[in-house]
């Protein structure tokens, strides 16, 4: 008897009426309409079993940890160091002690600047891009301050992709470091960072990828991207804010100074001098947010519950659904349109300023973000003063981004 | 409440005929507005001669409440003397921040804007021109004001 060839058993369509469930926050009313959230690349929503498990611990768990041998404290270090495990499995970092927590993608990329930085000297430079996040902008701007280092820009198109024609000039012997965006957080256009990384590593420069918007919505593989330090924040993955992650490559962490100092980050501590503790612990200076990553945790248990994939793949069906939508409105332009797109939908309405159709947009129920997104420098090659943003989780609806177009005619009413 | 920083019909026709949307060039007083939340970015200039408003005009880029506020100031400081445009300040400034009194007091057609008191995160669009007007009067050194930095 042969054995059939293997399969894998093709997983269900999700049920988004049970998904939505998951969500308490989502079964409310706002200006007497049902809540449609489409400001998850602000923050997502937080499922119950995250906020089970940030309750449990506080109710049950709640000791210091890496400290006392009491039971509590056993507990709180086990749930801990099982985040930081959980973690390490779903970005597939080689080893937990790549994992370091901080309190979100800004403050991992702000360790990186003063504890890699310190490396820098007048002359060298530092290579971001032009759709960045103010937080993948200031840290380094400060660290060229401090350092005279340069920092150099990869451009932007129109259409909100990074522009890679120089970017072998634009990686040169003088680069220290490249950090740029894996999916912009503005347009949802989601880099070719995989080219970045071999372009700065056939001259041996370390790649950051700012990973916060893409953590929630498709698989992340640390290892098969090849970068050498990944961030991303729990908050807009599921879970709760104030917990974060730099994963960092071990050999390149062991190179590196301690960013903060204090408790828990030391081995011995003495009035002639300090001995540092190994990783990731080396970076984690003081009571971390204990609760935070055990809420970290339950968001990728989630996560994983769910499917990364299949989450992938009904963000792409609102995507295509939603893009189709909004063109159908009248004097709507679509910002960043690039082929390989998050469900994050930038636009702007002709004789309409974002910021009155955010309000008259919540009046009807619908959340959306306007503004310039933390991302001014990629306004202004735009030319605009902001734009709306619509950005979507698998958790929304297509009667939501019906609602959304609806809401769009109705503003046009009060403005025009 | 239902949209009532929108639903004065004043603020929609101020947003769409902004009344003294010019320069004026031989202004004593140029203040540049900026408001990054929101993206609006108005120049504000003011005549002011003899301890008196004797023109204003603004130009620029803003939402319905920055541009409807900007002309409505422009309108209503023409001709006041310096004391009576810090004291019609004060005054706006309170109609739109703080207890929420609603329309109904005797500023006129300024009345419309107490409809944004209800709307923390826009109350900086509104109040981008009665900052601007304040700074004109006040500090007439300052060329540019945020409504992101302390004035």
């Amino acid at each position: 008897m042969t054995a059939a060839p293997e399969r894998r058993p093709e997983r269900p369509a999700l049920d988004i009426e049970a998904i939505r469930r998951d969500f308490p926050i989502l079964q409310q009313q706002v200006h007497g309409q049902p809540l449609a959230y489409l400001d998850n690349a602000a923050t997502s929503q937080k499922p119950a079993a995250v906020i089970e498990a940030v309750s449990r611990y506080y109710r049950e768990d709640n000791a210091n940890i890496h400290r006392a041998v009491h039971t509590l404290a056993d507990r709180a270090t086990a749930a801990y160091e099982g985040a930081r495990e959980k973690v390490r499995r779903f970005i597939n970092a080689g080893s937990s002690r790549e994992v370091v927590f901080t309190r979100g993608a800004t403050e991992a990329i702000n360790l990186v600047a003063a504890s890699f930085g310190q490396r820098l000297r007048e002359g060298d430079e530092i290579l971001v891009s032009h759709l960045e996040h103010h937080a993948n902008i200031v840290p380094w701007q400060q660290l060229c301050e401090r350092t005279g280092a340069t920092l150099r820009v990869i451009p932007m198109t129109a259409t909100g992709e990074l522009d890679l024609a120089d970017l072998d000039g634009l990686i040169n012997e003088r680069t220290r470091l490249v950090s740029v965006v894996h999916v912009s957080n503005v347009f949802g256009t989601i880099n070719p960072v995989e080219r970045i990384v071999e372009a700065a590593h056939a001259r041996e420069i370390p790649v950051l990828l700012d990973g916060a918007q893409a953590t929630p919505h498709a698989p992340v593989d640390v290892q098969s991207l090849g970068c050498d330090f990944y961030v991303f924040s729990g908050h807009k993955m599921y879970g709760p804010t104030g917990i974060g992650v730099l994963y960092g490559r071990e050999a390149l962490l062991e190179t590196m100074p301690p960013y903060q100092t204090g408790g828990d980050m030391i081995r011995t501590v003495s009035f002639e001098g300090t001995e540092f503790n190994e990783l990731p612990f080396r970076f984690e200076a003081g009571t971390p947010n204990i609760a935070g990553a055990v809420g970290l945790g339950a968001a990728v248990d989630y996560l994983e519950g769910v499917g990364l994939e299949r989450i992938a793949a009904r963000e792409q069906e609102l995507l295509a659904y939603g893009t189709q939508a909004l063109e159908s409105v009248e004097g709507l332009s679509i910002v960043g349109t690039a082929p390989r797109k998050a469900a994050v939908l930038s636009f702007v309405v002709e004789d309409m300023h974002p910021g009155d159709m955010g309000t008259i947009l919540d009046h009807q129920g619908v959340a959306v973000r306007t503004g310039h997104h933390c991302a001014m420098p990629a306004m202004q090659f735009l030319g605009l003063p902001g734009t709306t943003r619509a950005s979507l989780a698998f958790y929304n609806t297509f009667e939501e981004v019906d609602r959304l177009v609806k809401a769009l005619a109705f503003a046009r009413e009060v403005l025009g | 409440m239902e949209l009532e920083a929108f639903h004065q019909e004043i603020i929609l026709d101020h947003k769409r005929r902004p009344r003294h949307f010019r320069s004026l060039p031989g202004a004593t007083r140029r203040v540049e507005g900026n408001n990054p939340l929101c993206g609006d970015r108005l120049t504000f200039d003011i005549d002011v001669r003899d301890g008196r408003i004797a023109a204003a005009g603004f130009q620029g880029e803003g939402c319905a409440l920055a541009m409807a506020s900007a002309s409505l100031m422009t309108e209503a400081i023409q001709g006041l003397t310096v004391a009576e445009a810090r004291s019609l300040f004060t005054r706006v400034h309170d109609l739109m921040t703080g207890e929420c009194r609603g329309p109904g007091g005797d500023l006129g057609k300024l009345e419309a804007l107490s409809g944004v008191c209800g709307y923390p995160a826009r109350i900086k669009c509104a109040s981008l021109a009665w900052q601007a007007l304040r700074t004109a009067l006040e500090a007439p050194e300052k060329r540019e004001i945020s409504t992101e930095l302390e004035p």
